[in-house]
Parts: C-alpha cells; structure tokens; sequence
C-alpha cells in the first residue's frame, strides 16, 4: 500500500526585545545563571505580570506578513502544570484567541508551483526557565534552575496540516525563518534556540481522507534535524502499520545522534494543561488603527522584494532569490545599485566577490569592510574603462584588506588601463619578434595559439592592458 | 484618653500639636499589643523593633513640620501583605520560612507617608476562611468575647483593631473578608472596587476577586486610609487608572434624598432575629436623616456561593501552585522531584486549602471546564447585571454583612458548607466587581457586635462612606468597646 505522509509544524520564535513579556528585566543570553531576574519572573508571590507592548508590536508584524487576522480582542491563558524551571507553576500563554489567526504563506515547490501552507494561529507566551545539572559550584549533586531565559517573550506559529513531504515542511520552515528575521523581531539563531520547531507528523493510505493518528516529535532545532526526523517518523509509521501495530498519539522526541526518535510521553501520561484565562491580564484590545499603523510600517518582505528586483531590475531568479535571502543582503545590494546604476554588476559583484571573501573571514555582510557605495566606485572603474576587471579584483583585495577607496589603490598603484594602441602596439611587436615560431605556427592555422599571444601582452603591460583592443591589434598584425 | 484608643485623626492631632510623640504612641501600642495578645491572638509576628525605628523617623519628620495625616500613626497589616526582610506567611506553613525581597504597593503607600508598622496579622491560611480558625499560627479569639471567632480572613485585622492593638489595619477581601470580621468584631472595613487599590504584593488567593481595604475604628478614619490606598499601580495590570477623589472632603454632605436600595433576597427567614433589628432601627435612622429606601431584587443571589466557590477556587489552584518548595518557602525531604512536591505542599498545606486547591483543579479539568468555569463565569455575568439594572434606580444598598452575629469557636469547623453560607450577603459583591463597606450597626442579646453594609457602584466609595459617615454622626455603636 502506499501512504500519503501529513506534516504540521509548531515553530517557537524567540522575540527580540530587550525586556522580558511581563516584566522589565533583560533578554540578554549567557548571563550569570538568575542574574536577569526579579518578583515577577522569579514567580515570587503576590507579583503579577504587565505585558511589555513591544511583544505586542512584534506579533502583529508577524500575523501581517503571514496573511494572519489581527484579533480584535485577545486573551492571555495560563497553562498549568508543575516543573522546577517553571517558576509559577502555570506559563502564561494564550488559548482561546489568539492574536493572529487564519494566515497561510505560500511556498515554492518542484520548480515554479506554489502551494499554500495555512497557518493555523500565531500566538504570544513566555518561555521557561532551564535546568542545570551537574554544573553547580556547590557542595552535592543536585541540580540548579537558572531563570534569566523564564519570561522571554515567544511567538508560536502553529500551521495547518497541509504539508506533505519533509522537503516542503524545510521549505515552509526557511520561509517561516526568513521572514521574522527579516521583520528583525528574531535573531533566527537554532542553535541557541531562538527559533525552534515541533513537527506533528502521520500517515495515512493514499487516497483515505481520515487523517492518522499522529505523533509530536520534539526537540527538531536545526533544517537538516527537521528533514531527517520527518522521514524517519514517516518509515517507522509505515513500518509499523505495514508489520500489523496501530500508531499511538504520544509525544516522541528526535535524537539528532542516531537520527531517530523515541517516545517521551503517551497521550495517557499528557498533562490536563486546565487552560483558563489568566485573571491577572486584562483583554488585549488591538484598534484597526494599531493594526493599520503596523501595516505601513512593515518593511518590504522577501516575496515582494524579490519579485520587484526581477521585474524592475532585469534580474535572473535565481539572482533575485540569493539577493533577499536576508534583508542585509538586499539593503546592501540596493544601497549599491543607487550608487551605480548597473544592476547585474553590482548583484554578480556581490554574489561573486563579496560573499566569498564574507564566508573566508566569516564575517557577516553587516560587517563588511566595502561598503555599497565603495563598491559601487570600483564598479563604476570598469565600467567606464579605467581598470580592467582582472585588474578590478586585484583592487577589490586591497580595498578589503586596507579600507582604501579603489580610486586611491588605482592610483597609487599605477592600475589604469592602458588604451593607447600605439604602446600596445609596440608591446605586439616585441612578443612576434621575440616568438616567431608560434607567430609562424598561427599562421599556418593553429589559430588556438592565439591565447599564448593575449596572455603574453597582458602579462608584459601587467595586465594593465585593455583586453579588446589586445584582442583587436594583435589579430591584424597576427594575420600580417 | 488612651492612646491604643484613639482614632486616627484624634492621633494626628496630637503628634502634630506635639501632644504626644509616635515613639510614645508605638511604645504605648506594643505594650498594649504585649498585654491583650495572650488572649486575642490576632499577630503571627510583631515588628518591635522596626517599629520603634520608624516612629523615630516619623518624629523627625513631625519635628519638621512633615505631619502628614498618616505620620507616626502605628498600623498593622494582615500578613498576606508582602513586607521587605520581614516574614511574611499568609497564615500558612508552607510560607513559615519566606523573608519576601520586596513589599507590596499598598504597604509602601502607607509607609512612604510615614505610617509606622507594629506587625503582621493573623489569617486564614492563604485567606481562605471565615473564622480565622484555618490559620497554621494558631486561632484569633473575638475581642467582644474570647469564646467566639472573630471573622475571617481578616480575622486578626478586625481583631486588632476591636482589641486596640493598632490604630488602624489593613485587610483583604475576596468573598467578604474585610467586611465579615468587621461586622463580627464592631469595626469599619471597606472593600474597594475591584481595580481601586493595587494587588501587587498581595499573596493572591483568587486574583479576580481579591482586593486591598482598610479596617479602622470610624469611617472618618476609613476614608483617611482609603486616601492612602487607593490609585493606579503599573504593576498592576488590573489596577484601574482612574482618579482619586478626596474621600474625605465627602464624609459631611449627609444623606438627604440618598436612594437606599433593600435587596429582597438579602432580608430572607433564616436571619437572626438580632441581625434583622439592627437592620430595622439603621433603616429607621436612615429614613429620620432624610434617605429615601426602594425595594430592589437581585435575582441571582442564590446563585452566588455555588459561583463563588467555582471561580475562586479554579483562581486558587493556580495561584497556589508557585508554592512547590523549589525556589522558597517549606521544602520537605524527599528522594526524587515528584516526592519532593507531594510531601512539600502536603506537608505545608492545611485542610482547608487542599480542599480549595482539589475543588478548582477539579472546575478547570479537561471534560469538567465548560460545566463549571465556564458555567461560573457565565452566572457571574448575570449576578454583576443583577447590579448594575438595580443601581439604575439606587445611590447605595443597604444589607445585612452576616446572617449571624460571631459564631462559637470549633462550632463550624467540621462543617464547610456552612461556613461558606457565612459569606452569603457578602460575596456577591466581590463577583460584581464593586465596592461595599461594613459599619458598627447594632448588638446582639449577648453582647457581639453587628454590622451593616453599605454596597455602593463601582467606584462610588464616596457615596458609602458619606452615607456610612452619617449613620454614624447619628448613633454610637461604633464608640462602644470591648472590654479587653
């Protein structure tokens, strides 16, 4: 039999803000353990939570740049249940409305087509604190709660069971991740947990409109992990439904060692959450006006960027799609084509050689050392003939070695193209004279000794000659 | 006169006429405290110390001519009040050992106008009583008579202030625990609005519920600290930010065609006979100063226990689930992590806030949600429109605050069912979100005092403590004192 594989994601994305969600301490990561913490994240009596706006501001800018509706008014709930790194006994999380829902995000697949991805609901909560074991300073061997990470401010973007293949699940997923980095409400860091992601996966025969039942997989934090415990959670439903057993509905959770998953919990030992709105937030009431100033500030998203860049600029797809992999990246590319108007240089330049001198030094494009004006001036050289574009990477070493403008390294280093046919001429002379076996074997035919000629006048104007009036001069003479 | 005697404002014109000084009045209080609290009980900890410390500095003050009204006037705070470096229970075990890193807003607003704090008063566990007698700190007796409760959860609050261990108190209220031992031992005690007065560093019981109020020995003084208390809090989110009126410049304005709304429900068979005269002769007294009285129904009354204990109790699960012996308070040996928390709350936990702690975990279950929360909320919506159509037609209303006068000690222990009818005049009030205050109304044969309430709209404490102020320009009940 065949099986038709349902994927759902639950991703957590890690908000941006300097202060916790409901009280003013800092989201700083790496502090001291429980440095960053007071009454309210301590979970200490008699404190209560204040929501921070900017949390507020952030998921609204979500909810909009995935075709969510803005809730006119939402609700905070808590969701109780007991862990030492869950300092209130209950998280503060939201239940019944949300404050975004009903989005969708279309993602690309198998070339051209699109297929639209439903987004269930966005919703605002607080992250827990950690556990640390075995790392304590004092005496025993007991385990330390550090609550500098309880109360930072989450975003859960739950989508639609419509994803069909571990490829689309990565694709939605990259997508989802582009755009809240690109909104700069998350850092996008997996690594450090800033964005990470839940996959509800089942089976079922294709051609059954009865969904499976299903698994949740925890604990998926990089693309690679989310792929690889997708398709391994497919062939092991499959597995065991083909060798006669039932899927249970369980929480199971990925072991990015041996790259497979193991149950956690069984639907009978999942918690009764016993969500009930919190009594100590009031209702979240967000005004069209809110949600209309939100809209006008939302920057240029990805999906629109990249199709202005081809429809305005010309540009490739492919051009298009690696120039708005990140905002940095199409901000430095437009800085750069306002300064210079040729779009496909200044977009192969930093596809070319920025990006690999930004992946040797790892550095980011943020801080790169040549600036889209600076490469703009070294582009606007060849352009109009000044330096050569062999010679233009030579410069572009410098400038990225010594900050100097391509100008300054042009001239002091005496770069300028020479044109003048006259030397070049006598460049020509000196090299037929001095190889006339090679002049004679051209002319009988091995034209391909042609290049050996190109090379060897580049070589003696240290590459300084114009290569298309080389070219042009040396066949006349060559051809006698 | 004594000074464990006097009011506030008579205390206030002695420390500013330099009659006498807070050091005596604080010395005078906690040698008073020392002497009646053998037989009262109303203080889990005295501050001696600190407060000889702060009525210094208030003396200063007062030398400088700094006499604000609260100034070196000696209060004590039910101990549900967090209080930086001083213990703090909330009357239970499982707080025995909790020294709280910060003080609650309503506590720093007395403080920073100088208000001097004798100690931290006795309660019901987690506020969760109406005799005072679910404390793990032992019972408070009724000053009136030591064989009696005093009311709870104030209990020690109300107590204090019957036995003049303080000039005034502070209290919570969540279903009528200011207002209930105010009645029972002959003080006022205002419950504000919903929203009137911050709850940031109040330990919360049921947090829709719960609000900060004043017990004190008139409403002159009632108005003082309502003064004090009340405003907006960022801390709060659910503090109202609204403006304060001057409560006292209010008092004298009379009741001359004040529109007294009587519940018939409140007035019902099973009331005591005493309770029932006192509510006829203030009636009487109301009607000579010039009130008008409308018979109004609030039709949902019955509903009101049942829909309290859901609410409240759904609230205080949660809440109480923070006491888990991680991070503070009682933590009981144990081998893993789950022993740990069973034996901690079990260990740190009375009875009586298990089995509040079982009956809203139970309302919130998955299955069990829609059919008692949900039902709860729905009701409490009807019981809060219950008042709002009858304050189209009246100023204040006028009730009973206990269908009894106090109640033998151990007489309704074993018997919570009904121990919560106790509350019935009273919780309605908190479900709707409004205000309602407890003045001296009366005695019983036997001598115990019986309040009367004042139930007010929302933020129309004004109009309570005027109405109240006049009642008591026109009788002396709340002159008489227990003799302890």
């Amino acid at each position: 039999m065949k099986y038709q594989p349902v994927i759902g994601l639950e991703v957590h994305v890690q908000l941006l803000t300097d202060t916790k969600i409901f009280c003013g301490c800092s989201t700083k990561f790496g502090s001291e353990p429980n440095s960053q913490t007071c009454p309210v994240c301590l979970g200490l009596p008699g404190a209560l939570p204040v929501l921070n706006k900017k949390v507020v501001e952030f998921a609204i800018k979500a909810g909009l740049s995935t075709n969510c509706s803005i809730t006119p008014r939402s609700i905070f709930a808590r969701k109780n249940y007991f862990y030492p790194d869950l300092p209130k006994g209950y998280q503060i999380s939201q239940f019944e409305d949300p404050i975004c829902q009903r989005g969708w995000l279309d993602i690309a697949v198998d070339g051209d087509a699109l297929k639209r991805i439903g987004i269930t609901r966005i919703h605002m909560e607080e992250d827990a604190g950690k556990l640390v074991h075995g790392e304590l300073s004092g005496p025993g061997d007991g385990s330390g709660v550090d609550l500098n990470r309880a109360c930072t401010p989450l975003l859960e973007v739950v989508s639609e069971p419509d994803l069909r293949t571990s490829d689309e699940a990565v694709t939605y997923l990259k997508q989802l991740h582009q755009i809240v980095t690109w909104l700069g409400i998350c850092d996008g860091n997996m690594e450090e947990g800033s964005f990470r992601c839940d996959a509800n996966v089942s089976v079922m025969p294709v051609g059954s409109d009865t969904l499976g039942t299903r698994a949740e997989i925890k604990n998926v934090n990089s693309f690679k992990f989310v792929k690889q415990a997708i398709e391994y959670e497919i062939q092991r439903q499959i597995d065991l439904i083909e060798d006669g057993g039932t899927v249970v509905q369980e929480t199971r959770l990925f072991d990015p060692t041996s790259g497979t998953t193991r149950s956690m919990r069984s639907k009978e030992e999942a918690h009764d959450y016993r969500y009930f709105p919190d009594p100590d937030l009031v209702p979240l009431v967000i005004s069209d006006e809110w949600i209309e100033r939100s809209r006008q500030k939302l920057p240029e998203l990805p999906e629109e960027r990249r199709q202005r860049f081809m429809d305005e600029l010309g540009l490739p797809l492919y051009d298009a799609e690696v120039l708005t992999s990140s905002k940095a990246l199409a901000d430095y590319f437009e800085a750069g084509i306002a300064a210079h108007s040729n779009a496909k240089a200044v977009g192969n330049w930093i596809m070319g050689e920025i990006t690999r001198s930004l992946n040797d030094s790892g550095t980011t494009i943020e801080a790169c050392p040549i600036r889209p004006g600076q490469l703009a001036e070294l582009l606007k050289l060849i352009d109009n003939g000044t330096i050569s574009g062999k010679i233009a990477k030579t410069v572009f070493d410098e400038m990225w070695r010594s900050g100097k403008a391509a100008q300054t390294i042009v001239e002091e280093q005496g770069l300028v193209q020479v044109s003048d046919s006259g030397a070049i001429e006598s460049i020509i002379d000196e090299i037929m004279a001095g190889n006339a076996g090679q002049v004679d074997e051209y002319r009988s035919g091995k034209e391909k000794v042609f290049g050996f000629f190109v090379g060897q006048v580049m070589k003696a104007s240290k590459g300084k000659a114009n290569p298309s009036v080389v070219n042009e001069l040396l066949l006349n003479k060559l051809k006698g | 006169m004594s000074i464990f005697n006097m009011t506030i404002h008579e205390l206030h014109s002695a420390l500013k006429g330099k009659q006498i000084s807070s050091l005596e009045a604080t010395s005078a209080m906690l040698e008073r405290i020392e002497a009646v609290e053998p037989h009262i009980g109303s203080f889990i900890t005295v501050t001696s110390e600190q407060a000889l410390a702060a009525a210094k500095s208030a003396d200063q003050l007062i030398a400088r001519g700094e006499c604000d009204l609260l100034t070196g006037i000696p209060l004590a705070i039910k101990d549900i009040f967090l209080t930086e470096g001083i213990r703090t229970t909330c009357g239970s075990r499982i707080l025995h050992n909790f020294i709280p890193p910060y003080s609650a807003t309503s506590w720093e607003k007395l403080r920073d106008r100088g208000a001097v704090l004798l100690g931290k008063l006795n309660q019901d566990e987690f506020a969760m009583g109406s005799s005072n007698e679910s404390s793990a700190y032992g019972v408070t007796r009724n000053p009136w008579d030591t064989t009696c409760i005093p009311g709870g959860s104030s209990g020690g609050s109300a107590a204090a202030v019957a036995a003049r261990q303080a000039t005034a108190t502070l209290g919570t209220d969540t279903g009528g625990s200011i207002r209930q031992p105010a009645s029972h031992c002959g003080c006022v005690g205002l419950k504000p609005t919903y929203g009137r007065v911050s709850r940031y560093g109040v330990i919360a019981y049921a947090s829709s519920l719960d609000q900060v109020g004043p017990l004190t020995r008139d409403v002159t003084d009632c108005a003082v600290m309502l003064g004090a208390l009340a405003g907006h809090d960022p801390k709060d989110s659910t503090s109202v930010d609204t403006p304060v009126p001057n409560y006292s410049a209010a008092l004298p304005q009379g009741v001359k065609g004040l529109r007294i709304g009587l519940p018939k429900e409140y007035f019902i068979d099973g009331l005591d006979p005493d309770v029932q005269k006192a509510m006829n002769a203030a009636i009487e007294t109301y009607r000579r100063l010039g009130a008008e009285f409308v018979d109004i129904s609030l039709p949902h009354t019955d509903y009101a226990v049942a829909t309290y204990y859901l609410i409240a109790t759904a609230e205080a699960s949660s809440n109480l689930a923070r006491y888990d012996g991680v991070r503070f308070g009682h933590r009981a040996e144990a081998d893993g992590l789950l022993e740990m928390y069973t034996r901690s709350r079990s260990e740190g936990f009375g009875s009586e806030v298990k089995r509040r702690i079982m009956l809203g975990t139970y309302a919130l279950s998955s299955g069990y949600y829609d059919a008692y929360y949900v039902k709860a909320q729905k009701v409490r919506t009807l019981i809060m429109n219950d008042f709002i159509s009858a304050f189209a037609n009246v100023d204040v209303m006028l009730t009973p605050v206990a269908p009894t006068p106090a109640f033998k000690i151990g007489e309704k222990i074993n018997d919570p069912l009904q121990m919560y009818l106790s509350d019935i005049f009273t919780i309605p009030v908190n479900l709707a979100g409004t205000c309602a205050m407890s003045i001296p109304a009366g005695f019983s044969a036997s001598g115990l005092p019986i309040g009367l309430q004042l139930i007010g709209k929302p933020f129309g404490e004004e109009t309570i403590l005027r109405a109240g102020f006049a009642f008591e320009q026109a009788t002396e009940w709340h002159t008489r004192k227990a003799t302890i």
